[in-house]
């Protein structure tokens, strides 16, 4: 199978293994037990190391992110650590550190953790997986989005996604400018809730804006109608991109979230970017400069070429 | 003698029953005649039966197409008459729907005679002339279900309608100016249409606004154009700018076949006929009436802003009569293109047009027929089909006999196509389905023809493409699918059109997914309507960025130039970085892509703004005369590997290793030497690596959208003389959604028996 690009492969792993077997109807990225909020996140990148962070602080962020976005303020996190025989002291000890710094700034506590050595070429160098406890927030009340709601994004997008591709690559681009976005997501979180009603908070992490979008559609029976012209992308992020030749709309966000607001809703900070409509159900569409309309449909997997 | 006869194919709508009932009277027989679902069945009694079936068969209508004529003798009755009996109702509705047509001798003369009751009457047609297709609502063929169902006709129209000795016997148009569709003119968009006039008064205004360099959206069979002088620069220029079209060439309409000829060679091509489906004078005059792309004429009267950079314009001819009268009041060839911004969809409703269009019309000419499905005007190059649309939809083609089935096409230039009962019904150009309001038009136009042509699809067949939107929508379908490779397909609808059993092929185009995952499009495939091998193929390098390689083809001469060890200059640098490293950059096998490529090595195109654009251009630079090549080596014995994946498919025999022809190309370039020249050694070089690779092949085919380029097809057939090519459908993607038609019928047929 393909998997890593998160998207439609991954949801159907998702959706057609594991929660059947758990009886649940999906695995939400956090659950929620009274009034705690309970997730757990497995974390695997390439490089570990990668301009503007590392895997420690994407365990950290990307843990209590999700949290976030399930209306519950972070409190806490346990770590497993799984490590490839031979990695250096200096890396594990960069990356401890990294975590440290990371629960410091997003206010959560470490209060356990477990770590195991496999062999040389069964894990990347670094694995972790992180769960997270938070408190669920009274001013959270999610609800399906609805015709005529607006759809919020929280900042600028595809700068981790293009960062680590970057590195990755090797190249020497000056991309002092393209660093991952990575960040706790709570103080924006708690900056828009009780603003007004919001519908839905939504990471844009693996699959990019794209398949959030996607997914939300699906999940609530509507269209999504984006003005591409809203979508902010900063510039070097857009010349990375098309450079690469990538839709920054598919590229993986570590620090944006889209918020899903009933009409008439003002966020400072945050940027709208189109509406929800009736139709066409569960589909995205990109109204482009032209005045057409475009399907920004989730990928299967890898883009490959379309045009003859 | 009494015989009853069911006839069998396009046969209603077109005036057969009065043909038959003519012929029956001239041939002093009795009987009847009716239509019925599956077609027309016939009764006649009288001596001259064997005369009257004969002639049945060879003095048909012009637009129907008889397929076949089965007869039994039956007991004689010693009627006294022949009478055309009312349709029964109910079984499946096999009789096909005719296709749109233009404007027939008889109407015209009718439409420019000042004493007849339609003269000047934007919508004259008979049972041999006039929108059919697209009108058509649902079955049968009547016109309750046709978009004429709302007007009434007037008493002299219904007698017409109703005499079976008319040319308007159940022409389901019928119509005349007391009764019939309406002209209006508006200036403002916004408005709603209104100011009705003679149907004269509003033709001749907007012919004065045409003359006044104005731009017209006019609404005519399939959808809106946009219209204006071609002699007008500052017209076609206004136009561009506004419709946010840079470069594609605009189509012309042209009065008549002279005014064309002012325009346009239209001599017929110099090849074969067998080379030549039919020439362009003949195309242009067919009843279809498609865009003709000719030679332009050094002394052709058109703005340089109709078709930048390119030797050739694109001329069709009036095919509706509110199209003659505007030309014939205007008197000066009009630029006619789609009424759509940039790439979208062509309006078709007056509504969606008055707000779509409203930033590039200054004035609206609409009409109150609807149009139920938007179709645009079909495309000819050298007398072959490049855009199989209006005035060919809905006409079958052969499949193996298998349960109904549909097959869903490619992505851009899609089609579908539905299949039951050995035939094949593929739809109208849809488009680029990534467009939402193309999409629609894709799945609508599906249960258009599902409802239409009695198919309920009991298997889907799709591309291997799994971000295709065509493949998405086949598996989201509740239904068994059949996944078709994209070469495979091209190959296999070639096969199908010439009821050939297998051959090998050459199938060159742009990108397709092949069955390792890598993009394909220099493929050397033998196979048949079941399976296929891969004989060979053209020697693969990155794509640097995917799509953007294909819309910037100085990447794809970058990773050329990379492969064979040529440095590459300095502002390349952060792709050739892309391409060492591998980033979204996959490995293709593409001869578009390799052709893009040498079109911005020679320095004609860095960048494209539509597609094809840099082959076109290459290919309209050549010099016709040159007879040199580069090498361009077929045969490959050392597996080669980059890394550790073998450089190319080690299962195919021959590899068209073009390092050598870049390499020559590079060299001329540096040295140079004209790129009228360098293009000609370039095309002879893949005309003569093919037919290296083919030659001893018994049956050989040649399709692929590389294969739009003439030079190279015609340098291809010169040395392969018996290699087939489409002749029915496009080389173009057009031709998948039949090619996966025709291999899914012949699998599923094997698998049951
Ligand atoms: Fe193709
Ligand atoms: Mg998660
Ligand atoms: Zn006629
Ligand atoms: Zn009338």
């Amino acid at each position: 199978m393909a998997h890593g690009a998160g998207g439609k492969a991954t949801r159907s792993l998702v959706e057609g293994l594991l929660a059947p077997a758990f009886g649940i109807k999906s695995l939400d990225d956090a659950a929620t037990i009274g009034e705690l909020a309970l997730t757990t996140d497995a974390f695997v990148v390439k490089p570990l190391r990668f301009p503007g962070g590392s895997i420690g602080e994407l365990a950290v962020n990307g843990t209590v992110n999700d949290l976030a976005m399930g209306g519950a303020k972070p409190l806490a996190l346990t770590l497993s650590l799984i490590l490839e025989e031979g990695l250096g002291s200096d890396v594990l000890r960069a990356e401890v550190d990294a975590i440290a710094r990371a629960a410091t700034q997003a206010g959560v506590r470490i209060v356990g953790g477990d770590t195991k050595v496999v062999e040389r070429g069964h894990a990347d160098g670094m694995y972790i997986t992180t769960t997270g406890l938070g408190q669920r927030d009274q001013r959270a009340q999610f609800q399906p989005a609805r015709p005529g709601d607006r759809i919020l994004l929280s900042g600028p997008i595809a700068a981790h996604g293009t960062a680590i591709m970057l590195a990755r690559g090797e190249f020497d681009l000056d991309s002092d400018e393209i660093v991952s976005d990575t960040r706790s997501l709570w103080p924006a979180v708690d900056a828009i809730l009780g603003l007004g009603a919001v519908r839905r908070l939504r990471d844009a992490t693996r699959g990019g804006v794209a398949s959030v979008l996607n997914e939300l559609a699906r999940d609530d029976g509507v269209a999504m109608l984006i003005q591409e012209s809203a979508v902010p992308v900063a510039p070097a992020v857009a010349g990375a991109c098309e450079l690469l030749g990538i839709d920054p709309m598919y590229v993986a966000n570590e620090g944006v979230f889209l918020a899903i607001v009933e009409p008439g809703f003002v966020a400072p900070g945050f940027v709208d970017i189109g509406e929800v409509k009736t139709d066409p159900p569960g589909m995205v569409l990109v109204a482009t400069s032209f005045g057409g309309k475009r399907v920004l449909d989730e990928l299967v997997g890898d883009p490959l070429p379309r045009i003859c | 003698m009494r015989v009853r006869a069911r006839v069998s194919g396009v046969v209603q709508g077109v005036g057969f029953r009065p043909f038959v009932f003519g012929l029956a009277s001239e041939l002093e027989l009795t009987g009847f005649v009716f239509n019925d679902a599956s077609g027309v069945v016939v009764e006649v009694e009288g001596p001259q039966v064997d005369a009257f079936l004969l002639r049945l068969r060879s003095e048909a209508p012009p637009l129907a197409s008889v397929e076949s004529v089965s007869s039994v003798v039956v007991p004689e009755e010693g009627a006294r008459s022949f009478e055309i009996r009312a349709s029964p109702r109910g079984g499946a509705p096999d009789a096909p729907i005719s296709v749109d047509t233009a404007t027939c001798d008889a109407c015209l003369a009718e439409l420019f005679d000042p004493l007849d009751r339609r003269y000047r009457y934007p919508f004259i047609n008979c049972t041999d002339c006039g929108p059919r297709f697209t009108i058509v609502t649902g079955v049968p063929y009547d016109r309750p279900w046709t978009t004429m169902a709302s007007f009434v006709m007037c008493a002299a129209c219904q007698a017409e309608y109703d005499d079976p000795r008319d040319r308007r016997f159940h022409a389901q148009p019928n119509a005349c100016p007391e009764c019939g569709p309406r002209v209006t003119l508006t200036e403002d968009a916004g408005a709603e249409a209104g100011g009705a006039g003679a149907a004269d008064d509003v033709l001749a205004a907007a012919a004065r606004a045409l003359r006044g360099g104005a731009i017209l959206a006019v609404r005519g069979i399939g959808g809106f154009h946009l219209a204006c002088r071609a002699d007008d620069e500052a017209a076609v220029a206004r136009l561009r700018a506004r419709k946010h079209r840079e470069e594609r060439p605009f189509a012309l309409m042209a009065r008549d076949a002279a005014m064309a000829a002012t325009l346009v060679a239209l001599e017929p091509a110099p090849s074969p006929p067998e080379t030549a489906p039919s020439s362009p004078a003949t195309a242009l005059t067919s009843r279809a009436r498609p865009i003709v792309i000719a030679p332009r004429l050094p002394g052709a009267a058109v703005a340089p802003s109709v078709a930048p950079r390119t030797p050739e314009l694109g001329v069709m001819l009036p095919y509706s009569p509110l199209h003659h009268l505007l030309l014939a009041d205007v008197g000066v060839p009009l630029v006619m293109t789609s009424g759509n911004v940039s790439d979208e969809p062509i309006a078709f409703e007056n509504d969606d047009a008055l707000e779509r269009l409203a930033g590039i019309a200054d004035v609206f000419l609409l009409h109150d027929r609807p149009i139920h499905t938007r179709v645009d005007d079909s495309v000819l190059r050298g007398g072959r089909i490049v855009r199989r649309s209006r005035g060919y939809v809905p006409a079958t083609l052969p499949v193996a006999p298998a349960p109904p089935l549909l097959a869903v096409g490619a992505e851009l230039k899609s089609t579908f196509a539905l299949a039951r009962d050995g035939r094949a019904w593929v739809s109208h150009h849809i488009g680029d389905l990534g467009n939402y309001e193309t999409l629609r038009s894709f799945t609508d136009g599906v249960a258009h023809f599902e409802r239409l042509f009695a198919v309920t699809p009991e298997l889907v067949a799709c591309d291997l493409h799994p971000e295709y939107l065509s493949t998405k929508y086949a598996l989201d379908l509740d239904l068994p699918t059949d996944g078709v490779q994209h070469h495979h397909a091209h190959l296999a609808a070639c096969l199908a059109e010439h009821g050939v059993e297998r051959a090998a092929g050459a199938i060159y185009d742009g990108t397709g997914y092949g069955t390792d995952g890598t993009v394909w499009g220099g493929e050397l495939l033998r196979g048949d309507l079941t399976s296929f091998t891969r004989l060979g193929h053209l020697w693969p390098v990155r794509m640097p960025g995917g799509e953007a390689a294909i819309r910037a083809p100085w990447r794809m001469a970058c990773a050329w130039l990379l492969e064979i060890g040529h440095d590459v200059p300095e502002e390349w640098s952060r792709v050739a970085q892309l391409v060492r490293s591998g980033l979204n950059s996959p490995l293709t096998s593409s001869m578009g892509r390799l052709f893009d490529a040498v079109a911005a090595l020679c320095g004609l195109r860095d960048t494209v703004t539509y597609e094809g654009q840099a082959a076109i251009e290459l290919e309209a630079r050549a010099d016709r005369h040159e007879t040199a090549a580069y090498p361009l080596d077929t045969t490959c014995t050392q597996p080669v590997y980059r890394g550790r994946t073998p450089v190319y498919d080690l299962d195919a025999r021959l590899v068209l290793d073009a390092r050598p022809t870049v390499a020559a190309v590079v060299e001329d370039v540096e040295r140079g030497v004209d790129v009228a020249l360098v293009s000609a050694r370039f095309h002879n070089a893949v005309a003569n690596a093919t037919a290296a690779a083919l030659r001893d092949e018994p049956v050989i085919v040649l399709s692929g959208g590389v294969f739009q380029n003439e030079l190279l097809l015609a340098r291809t057939l010169e040395l392969l003389p018996r290699a087939l090519t489409p002749r029915q459908l496009p080389v173009n993607d057009g031709a998948i959604a039949y090619g996966q038609a025709a291999i899914a019928a012949r699998r599923a047929q094997s698998r049951t028996r």
